[in-house]
């Protein structure tokens, strides 16, 4: 398994926001959390990416012990994530973000003198990205000034960017239209072909088309977890999230 | 954080060739301010490198100072504190002495003060700017609020041969422009380096550059202690040339005037606060020429500035040249 998480627990003050979590996620298996708003999903990614300290519990990355670690060191170690509010450098170009992504895998950056422009590497790594989402022909825009749906293609080329072997990626489809939605998710079903994903969606469409394994939140605990058909069965499930059983699921 | 536009790198080219042309043409187009001139235009450059040096960390990182001539002033007093009383320094030993030590005392306060942001990073850079203000004010160390006198200027030398005579007043204003335009390439490398792109990002969105997995205190200790070790050069050169240095070189207020100078002139573009110091000095001594009260046309001169250029004198010569193209 590539990511593990035990009993991950995160109280703010009285309110226990993910509640003893437990997951296994499995080399380039595509891994989703779904459950109803306030549930802590985006709490649980906080904490697995070193955004947010955990109360308890522990979170392991390829067997390595990595609770509690800062964000940046977190994303060194491969663990790439995206966010659920866009989140870039808006007045800097597409390509100046994909960039600076490809950036972050130098073993460091401290360099002062040569120009940053000459690391043909890094480049390369950008366009590679940019491409695979599909936004080369619009590198030269200021990120802040493409589309709500483009934006969030390009949130993702940052993660790919970055070189992960994990993604953790937060509800990428939050804010999309239906043809934004459906162009978002045929990326993501190419890239749960070379990467491991875990996908905190909403979306129930989109998670069922993409992911083998779910894990449904409740109130910050874990309600159900396993391959789509079951938890699509589940009795609990259905009460609890996707209604009681009269609409399509 | 580009490079400058054609229109941008054609007026500072001009500036610069204006600026070294002055003292050869300076006496026969202002026979009897000449002089005063001179030595006014070697401030004006001097305080140009400190804005520049400011805005490597409010425009470029985000990190607003209101400490920063406090590096300035330490700049200063060690001229002052290491040239032997009654011969000229050796250039080369009390400059890099001076440099070593205002980067050692930036990188210490920086090291605290880039733990907090915003208000709170305000309020403690002005905070560590007074402590430093103090310390030269109340303890004995050169002269307490009195200030020292800088009785020798140092000498550049080089094998018994003096290459630069610092007494010259000629001399000194080309020094200065040297280090003005030093600096400005300093700077402009640094910005076009990984580093310098890591911490533009950072003025942008620090906590996206965590996430992509910079540790964005080790760029920001790094930018804190390069400019305040340039706004100890400027102070260096301001102590140089006129001889004396005092507490007030560290007060809040200078911090303060620098910052204008870098808002004025244009955040993060490095040469808008360059032209943002001449702006304001230059507003500054017209009308001090013709009123005592130099202070309120002066206001209203900022005011004006703030509403026809918002972005500041880069962000006006930007949208010329985007004006130009259409």
């Amino acid at each position: 398994m590539i990511l593990e998480t035990r009993g991950l627990t995160k109280a703010f003050g009285g309110l226990v926001a993910v509640d003893a979590v437990s997951l296994v996620v499995r080399e380039r298996q595509a891994h989703a959390v779904i459950g109803p708003n306030g549930a802590g999903k985006s709490t649980l990614v906080n904490l697995i990416t070193g955004h947010l300290p955990p109360s308890d519990g522990t979170v392991l990355f390829k067997g390595r012990d990595v609770t509690g670690l800062p964000a940046h060191k977190v994303a060194r170690l491969g663990i790439g994530r995206s966010y659920q509010k866009t989140n870039l450098f808006p007045p800097l170009s597409v390509f100046e973000n994909a960039r600076l992504a490809a950036q972050s895998r130098l073993t460091h950056s401290f360099r002062f003198l040569r120009p940053a422009a000459a690391l043909a590497t890094v480049n390369a790594e950008a366009v590679r990205a940019l491409e695979l989402c599909g936004l080369a022909d619009k590198r030269h825009r200021p990120a802040g000034e493409m589309s709500h749906g483009e934006q969030r293609q390009l949130e993702l080329a940052m993660v790919l960017a970055t070189g992960p072997e994990l993604l953790v990626l937060d509800e990428p489809l939050a804010g999309m239209g239906r043809e934004e939605s459906e162009r978002m998710v045929a990326l993501l079903k190419g890239l749960a072909r070379d990467y491991t994903l875990v996908l905190v969606e909403h979306d129930m469409d989109a998670v069922f088309s993409v992911a083998e394994v779910v894990t449904v939140m409740v109130n910050g605990a874990v309600l159900e977890s396993g391959p789509v058909d079951a938890v699509r069965a589940s009795r609990a499930v259905q009460d609890a999230y996707l209604g009681d059983g009269s609409e399509a699921y | 954080m580009t490079r400058p536009s054609r229109i941008v790198s054609i007026v500072l080219l001009v500036a610069v060739a204006l600026l070294a042309a002055y003292p050869l043409a300076g006496g026969w187009l202002f026979p009897v301010k000449h002089a005063f001139l001179l030595q006014k235009l070697t401030g004006i450059m001097i305080l140009a490198v400190m804005a520049m040096s400011l805005d490597l960390l409010v425009g470029v990182a985000g990190m607003v100072s209101l400490g920063h001539a406090a590096f300035f002033g330490l700049g200063g007093y060690m001229l002052a504190i290491l040239s032997p009383q009654y011969e000229a320094a050796d250039l080369w030993l009390v400059l890099p002495g001076a440099l070593a030590t205002v980067a050692a005392v930036s990188a210490a306060v920086g090291a605290l003060a880039i733990r907090t942001s915003g208000i709170s990073f305000i309020m403690i850079t002005l905070a560590f700017g007074q402590m430093g203000f103090y310390f030269f004010n109340d303890s004995k160390v050169a002269g307490g609020s009195d200030g020292a006198y800088v009785y020798v200027r140092p000498a550049v030398e080089a094998f018994g041969v003096t290459l630069v005579d610092l007494d010259s007043k000629v001399a000194f204003y080309y020094v200065a422009l040297g280090v003005l335009v030093a600096v400005y390439l300093l700077l402009r490398t640094l910005l076009a380096s990984p580093f310098g792109r890591v911490l533009a990002a950072i003025g942008v969105n620090e906590q996206r550059v965590r996430g992509l997995g910079f540790d964005a205190t080790w760029y920001k200790l790094a930018a804190f202690t390069i400019g305040g070790t340039l706004a100890g050069l400027a102070g260096f050169l301001a102590a140089a040339q006129y001889g004396f240095v005092n507490p007030a070189m560290l007060s809040w207020h200078y911090s303060g005037q620098a910052l204008v100078m870098v808002i004025l002139g244009g955040m993060g573009t490095v040469f808008g606060p360059a032209l943002g110091a001449f702006a304001l000095e230059l507003a500054r001594m017209g009308f001090e020429s013709v009123t005592e009260h130099a202070l309120l046309p002066m206001g209203l001169f900022v005011i004006a500035l703030v509403l026809v250029a918002p972005r500041g004198l880069a962000g006006l010569l930007e949208r010329l040249e985007r004006g130009r193209r259409r």
